[in-house]
């Protein structure tokens, strides 16, 4: 038999790799390997050029296979095995070494054991590709479907998108209503459009796709199968209004409601009802009884026939090829005290801010008080060099100054003062900072190891700083009203995120394969994320992420069919004397039992067997292996790490 | 630096594809040091694992092997956190049969987020290993 020829490329990665790992060493280690025909190191493996070279290097020397050792195979498998098809190789003779995230990184602190242990499982993908034969792929029926979860404006952006590509889409939405965060807000900033008319004409859109199913008050609490053919089962809590009845029942019932609990849309500034809407606008326009505080009087049973407190939580299934996650996020709350946050009365939250200026007219009253100098500080949660947001939340600037210019467009006699760190209102946003200092709003700045001071000094609120830009001068306001600039951060409740099992950055936000290279996908195929679970994101970069998700969602199922890895079982006839037990052994019933000459055998069936091994340790003649996990392979690369 | 390397025992790492190597991955993203002389393998399913390839891996001297096993999240159905619990029983016993320590064979289970759980792992194990090894 012809001995193989391979090459083998060792990856800088710009520094990431090489910053710790000495990949020379690494190539000198390997080349002598008597398969190993070249050993390379690369800039960027990954790169069009270095690319381009592998081919010519495959064809101009008639490689059998490659081995690269670079980053996670889930972030270039694909790649480099397309890399060997351009190169007519099959693309199962490619193997992958991952050097970075299970080497240079994991042992940055300890170079020459980064650099060993690389050594180590270039040496280990060198063996296994010994065993690297040319096969080829299964195919798979994938549902052309794809649930969405949340329906903000990323959630209804990337419905409409699926819809319009005509692929069936579940919008689920466990809050009430769909809008999400930007229902809550009015003015929004380089757009005429606000916040709710902007959810009113998505959601008139979604209603006229026959392929969008949207679901309120529905949570996914289960999750079965696969990428290509997932089951989800979905939770719906009640509405407790059914049918159709008369928009002045529905108020009454509202009114006669003796409940009252803070109101979470209006970031509990205000109070609603047990029976309610947060905006005559919102969608559905079916209220909703929040049944945790219902107290179950029936006083709005007497005046709405349609209340009824008879529906049930019903169980609800979907099968989906894919799943786009849109679960937004959450604002940051203040600790006890912080900048005065729950200890002042008259220190609040940017988002209570917002409803504030966006719930009154004429004057600007808080607490019964009207409000003319608004001392706003910047980076509240954020950037923070003793806790855990130590990311910039980076909306947060457009956001205060939008808010502050809209403030004093609406009021009379405003003043504003900005005590903040340096300020991002990056690309267009520009113009809003441009517009704030145009009317005249005062801008104060320190270090983060200056913060500025809230104290009350008799009735009064005193904002201290030391500021930066009047070379440490220290300058105060007496504020009528403090805002504190809080940032996003990860949504606290994240059961469905766990259900999935999406990983989490350092930032605690949902994490993408790769934030250049693959932007919205997750290490859980077929799972993609969109807008501000993925972190701080503002409107049009959500809706910008939430197309981009869409898409790749799409992509996965849009041939109806999944290529999956021909990585079946196999049987030795001449080992294998029919005991039963990987029969027995198989989830899938992919093993027959037939005759083969006078021997009664094992047999795969390979369009069921999904490659998963149950059946190869049971087997005690050791008859069974897995293609690509055979003993002999994985006992090479044991030999090869030792 | 040659030091460091001698502290540190030799542990084989059977993961899976899908769900203990993205977790092993995260903890290198996240510069979670753990032992550079942990090595991983990748299969498919922690079910699959033969005990023969665990015989060898000590062998050959490995100090310790360790299953990041699926546990319930395997792809592949629920009956994986059995069929793996049945094949480190059955490893066992054809360990002390060769007088190999069955303590120097573990198992956990590290779903795809497990990052520093499977670091805390290496760490408590690479130190039970030097002190019954090499101490």
């Amino acid at each position: 038999m012809k001995k193989k020829k391979i090459g083998v490329y060792i990856c800088h990665c710009g520094g990431n790799i090489s910053d710790y790992v000495d990949v020379e060493k690494v190539r000198q280690a390997v080349e002598g390997d008597d398969i190993v025909f070249l050993a390379k190191t690369t800039m960027f493996a990954c790169s069009d050029s270095n690319q381009r070279d592998m081919v010519e290097d495959i064809k101009a020397n008639d490689l059998d296979g490659v081995v690269v050792a670079s980053c996670s195979p889930k972030l270039h498998l694909l790649t480099f095995r397309n890399v060997s098809v351009r190169a007519d190789l099959n693309k199962y003779t490619y193997v992958h070494a991952n050097i970075r995230e299970q080497a240079s990184w994991a042992h940055s602190d300890n170079k020459m054991g980064a650099t060993e242990k690389a050594i180590h499982l270039v040496k280990a993908a060198i063996a296994k590709s010994r065993y690297a034969d040319a096969l080829e792929t299964n195919k798979i029926k994938a549902i052309k479907a794809v649930a969405v979860i949340g329906a903000g404006v990323a959630g209804m952006k990337a419905a409409l998108s699926l819809a319009e590509k005509e692929c069936d889409v579940i919008l689920i939405e466990k809050e009430s209503f769909v809008g999400g965060r930007v229902a809550q807000w009015d003015s929004l900033s380089t757009t005429t459009e606000t916040g709710k008319e902007m959810v009113k004409r998505l959601y008139n859109e979604l209603v006229k796709h026959e392929n969008i199913t949207i679901l309120t008050n529905c949570e996914v609490i289960e999750n079965k199968g696969s990428v290509g053919n997932m089951l989800l089962k979905i939770k719906k809590t009640p509405r407790y209004i059914g049918g159709t009845c008369h928009p002045e029942d529905l108020k009454r019932a509202i009114e006669v409601c003796p409940v009252e609990v803070p109101d979470e849309f209006n970031f509990r500034l205000t109070t609603r009802k047990a029976i309610y809407k947060n905006y005559p606008s919102e969608y559905p326009q079916t209220p909703v009884i929040d049944i945790k505080n219902c107290t179950r009087c029936g006083a709005c049973e007497k005046v709405c026939p349609a209340i009824d407190f008879s529906e049930k939580e019903e169980i609800l299934e979907f099968s989906v090829g894919s799943v786009l996650m849109a679960t937004g996020f959450d604002s940051y709350t203040p600790a006890y005290g912080e900048f005065g946050y729950a200890t002042s009365e008259n220190v609040i939250t940017l988002p209570q801010f917002k409803r504030l200026i966006d719930t009154q007219s004429d004057k600007l009253i808080y607490k019964g008080k009207e409000i003319n100098n608004i001392a706003y500080i910047y980076c509240v949660g954020s950037r923070q060099t003793d806790g855990e947001n130590t990311y910039c939340s980076r909306n947060c600037c457009t956001s205060t100054i939008h808010a502050a210019v809209t403030a004093k467009t609406k009021f009379t006699d405003i003043n504003n003062y900005h005590f903040n760190r340096g300020l991002r209102t990056y690309g267009k946003q520009e113009i809003l900072y441009a517009d704030s200092l145009s009317a005249g709003d005062i801008y104060l700045q320190s270090y983060e190891d200056g913060l500025p001071t809230v104290t009350l000094e008799g009735k009064k609120t005193i904002v201290k700083i030391n500021d930066i830009l009047t070379n440490g001068r220290e300058i105060e306001v007496e504020a009528d009203l403090v805002v504190l600039v809080t940032g996003m951060v990860p949504r606290a409740d994240n059961k469905v995120g766990s259900l999935f099992k999406i990983p989490k950055g350092r930032d605690k936000f949902y994490n993408e394969v790769h934030m250049k290279l693959r932007p919205v996908e997750t290490v859980i195929d077929g799972v993609t994320i969109a807008g501000a679970c993925q972190g701080p994101k503002n409107i049009a970069e959500s809706v910008n992420s939430a197309l981009s998700a869409a898409t790749k969602s799409y992509s996965i199922l849009s041939k109806g069919e999944l290529e999956t890895d021909p990585l079946v079982a196999t049987i030795d006839p001449e080992k294998c004397t029919w005991c039963g037990a990987c029969e027995a052994a198989c989830p899938f019933d992919a093993i027959l039992k037939i005759e083969k000459g006078t021997k009664v055998i094992a047999d795969i069936n390979n369009t069921v067997c999904k490659g998963c091994g149950m059946c190869a340790p049971v087997c005690e003649p050791d008859a069974v292996n897995l293609i690509a996990c055979s003993s002999a392979e994985i006992m090479s690369m044991i030999d090869a790490l030792v | 630096m040659a030091d460091i390397n001698k502290k540190s025992a030799k542990i084989l790492v059977f993961s899976t594809e899908k769900i203990s190597d993205p977790a092993i991955d995260m903890a290198g993203l996240l510069k979670l040091h753990y032992p550079p002389t942990v090595y991983t393998i990748s299969i498919p399913c922690s079910s699959g694992i033969k005990p023969s390839w665990i015989l060898y891996a000590y062998e050959k001297g490995f100090d310790g092997v360790f299953i990041a096993a699926d546990g319930s999240d395997c792809v592949y159905g629920e009956s994986c956190t059995e069929k793996t619990g049945h094949l480190v029983g059955k490893t066992h016993n054809l360990m002390k049969e060769r007088g190999v320590e069955p303590a120097r064979l573990r198992m956990a289970a590290i779903c795809s987020v497990c990052s520093e759980s499977f670091v805390k792992q290496m760490r408590t194990f690479n130190e039970y290993l030097l002190k019954t090894l090499h101490a």
